[in-house]
């Protein structure tokens, strides 16, 4: 495949905080988030990237410019040749159903009184996908690929335990056939056993549909599970991206190994790493330099001035650390 | 039992609903001596918080404890009145919970919060500011003494939770059940955290329960565990060998469900969901999802057995567990 799916180029987008009138008085500078601040990656077809980052990291924020539920204040999101980022609503419409999210929360995103047959025959008329009398087919369809049978439809969504209501967020999302799935911390309010399941359901569908997958979580051990590439994100800038096996075998950020270190690891003891103190700096008044340099053990002169930029170590394993080794 | 700072003797609590009795503590026993840290491990509505709250005597009703003894420095909990448990609670046996913004005051300083706990005689402001700002220094606080004057929302959920251990630590109690205390926080706090409980439960040998629904958290935290199901202890072990060898077809079902960072081990998932709280029959509460089950174990209540010596399981094939995997879970994994 010569062109990526999914191409981002230097993606920025602030959120300005509330001035009061004494700010404007004084004038003082208007002072706004950095959420997503200069964030570049490709996603080849058929691949899942991993974002992982602590709250407050931007991976939501970045999930969501992607679909452009939020217009990025700056840089390019090239889907299939075409810049998203520069898309108004009516040319965004044919892209709508070439993307779909999963949020962590499905019951806040359901109807609680449409039933869940409804619910996706709405999607379908929607987007005018398929003859009205196939939909009902579609529908068992839909339902029979995230393990639900078809009586489900006829329910409502307080019926269904946190776990299956997943899958009909899942069945959802898959409804309009998307090409790239965003997931946004789709297992993080499950129990261990049930999360298990979709995170079963979801390798199972990205193989059989060749689903191009951006999947955001917390969760290093389950990004771990699920993804090719893995991209780890601080104050809103991507500090390291490399395939997902070589990302877990050699970590070279600091911050890397800090978050593989802190991971409460059920099987063998890790080795002994990185440990990190203090918690991450504000996202408003970032520090100078590298973000990550009040926080880090290797800091040197350098990173208090200097902000490192995304460099290439190895063969598609990218860092951002001055003293990162290859 | 005399040794034990805190022994649960067959404890059961019930709450009526409209549609049935739910039983969300069935018959859970376990002790914790002094400067041991013990760990309820369970899924959510596995009984673990019920069985906290029960042991403070905190259950709101119509939750009330139906069976059992806690048995707190000679006296049994369950018997006590409440100007008797109000003399316990706090000073013998401490709670902190998941949530610290809603344990805290907003409109008072974090100084005047950890000075409400100092047992008396508080002495002279100097003096009472001084115990305050070295209670805040022994929990892990930054720049103690600056973030005393601060409210609850200046801080971050990992500083509120260390002033929330600062204010339970204030009455020295023998007893701390922490429930879900890191659940909320980042990864990197959350180690930071559990790292700080277990040196200060260490330093003042208290006897520590930890609630939590992450197997990965208990590993490097507490002596023993006990993992819950559907109301019930079903295993309990030393850490090490509950990992090593779980002798439990759920305790081994969760194990296999963790995602590990180390390898990509497929996940082997526990099929089907919990059971319905109400009406629990007879029987094994995890036979529909176990893929060990047989008739027998429909049959009767299973009691929780002694299967090696210090290791209780709750399952009649304790010793098939695992068997036809080969190696124990863990070391597939290193």
């Amino acid at each position: 495949m010569p062109h990526p799916l999914l191409s981002v180029r230097n993606l920025v987008k602030y959120f300005p905080l509330p001035r009061s009138p004494v700010d404007v008085v004084r004038r003082r500078a208007q002072e706004r988030v950095h959420a997503v601040d200069g964030v570049s990656f490709d996603l080849d077809r058929g691949q899942t990237l991993g974002l992982v980052g602590e709250s407050g990291c931007g991976k939501s924020t970045l999930g969501r410019c992607l679909l452009r539920l939020y217009r990025p204040d700056a840089g390019e999101m090239w889907f299939e040749g075409v810049d998203l980022a520069q898309l108004d609503d009516r040319g965004l419409q044919p892209y709508r159903k070439r993307m779909q999210v999963v949020l962590q929360d499905p019951y806040s995103s359901l109807d609680p009184r449409q039933t869940v047959g409804s619910a996706l025959l709405e999607v379908l008329t929607v987007h005018a996908i398929g003859a009205p009398h196939e939909r009902h087919e579609r529908i068992v369809g839909l339902l029979a690929q995230v393990g639900l049978r078809p009586a489900d439809a006829r329910k409502y969504p307080g019926e269904f335990s946190g776990g299956q209501r997943q899958r009909i967020g899942i069945a959802r999302a898959l409804a309009v056939g998307p090409e790239l799935l965003v997931a946004d911390e789709p297992v993080s309010a499950l129990d261990v056993s049930i999360q298990a399941q979709i995170l079963d359901l979801l390798l199972g569908l990205r193989r059989s549909l060749g689903l191009t997958m951006i999947f955001i979580s917390h969760d290093l051990r389950v990004v771990r599970y699920l993804s090719d590439h893995v991209a780890v994100m601080y104050l809103g800038k991507i500090v390291e991206h490399a395939p997902a096996a070589d990302l877990f075998a050699h970590p070279r950020h600091p911050y890397t190994l800090a978050l593989l270190s802190a991971i409460p690891e059920v099987g063998e003891d890790p080795q002994a790493t990185v440990e990190i103190r203090g918690e991450p700096t504000s996202a408003v008044r970032l520090p100078t330099g590298c973000r990550f340099h009040p926080r880090c053990p290797w800091k040197v002169d350098r990173c208090l001035h200097e902000a490192p930029e995304l460099r290439v170590l190895s063969s598609g394993h990218r860092v951002a650390c001055h003293e990162a080794g290859a | 039992m005399t040794d034990l700072a805190l022994a649960v003797e067959r404890l059961s609590v019930e709450i009526p609903t409209r549609r049935g009795v739910v039983r969300a503590v069935r018959d859970v026993s376990f002790g914790v001596s002094p400067g041991e840290a013990v760990a309820l491990v369970g899924e959510s509505g596995s009984g673990k918080t019920m069985t906290c709250r029960a042991i403070m005597r905190l259950l709101h009703p119509p939750a009330r404890i139906t069976g059992g003894a806690i048995w707190f420095q000679g006296r049994d909990l369950v018997m006590l009145a409440e100007p008797d448990l109000e003399q316990i609670r706090g000073s013998g046996i401490a709670m902190v919970f998941q949530d610290p913004m809603s344990a805290l005051n907003p409109v008072l300083t974090i100084e005047r919060q950890v000075a409400e706990a100092l047992p008396p005689p508080a002495g002279p402001r100097a003096e009472r500011r001084r115990r305050v700002v070295g209670l805040l220094r022994q929990v892990g606080l930054p720049d103690a003494e600056q973030r005393a004057r601060a409210y609850p929302h200046q801080l971050s959920g990992g500083q509120r939770q260390r002033v929330m251990l600062a204010i339970v630590l204030a009455r020295r109690p023998t007893v701390l059940l922490a429930d879900e205390p890191t659940t909320a926080l980042d990864v990197t706090i959350q180690a930071q955290i559990l790292a700080d409980l277990g040196r200060l439960q260490q330093q003042l040998s208290m006897a520590l329960v930890l609630v939590t629904h992450d197997l990965g958290v208990v590993r490097r935290t507490v002596h023993r565990v006990a993992v819950m199901y559907a109301g019930q202890v079903v295993e309990l072990a030393p850490t090490r060998e509950l990992f090593a060898h779980p002798r439990h077809p759920y305790t081994l079902g969760l194990l296999d469900s963790v995602p590990s960072v180390d390898c990509t081990v497929p996940l082997m998932p526990i099929l089907g969901t919990p059971p319905d709280p109400v009406g629990i029959g007879a029987g094994c509460a995890f036979a529909p999802r176990c893929p060990l089950a047989s008739a027998e174990c429909l049959r009767g209540e299973i009691p929780l057995a002694a299967v090696a010596p210090g290791r209780w399981s709750r399952c009649i094939k304790a010793e098939r567990v695992g068997s036809d995997r080969g190696a124990a879970p863990a070391a597939q994994r290193s």
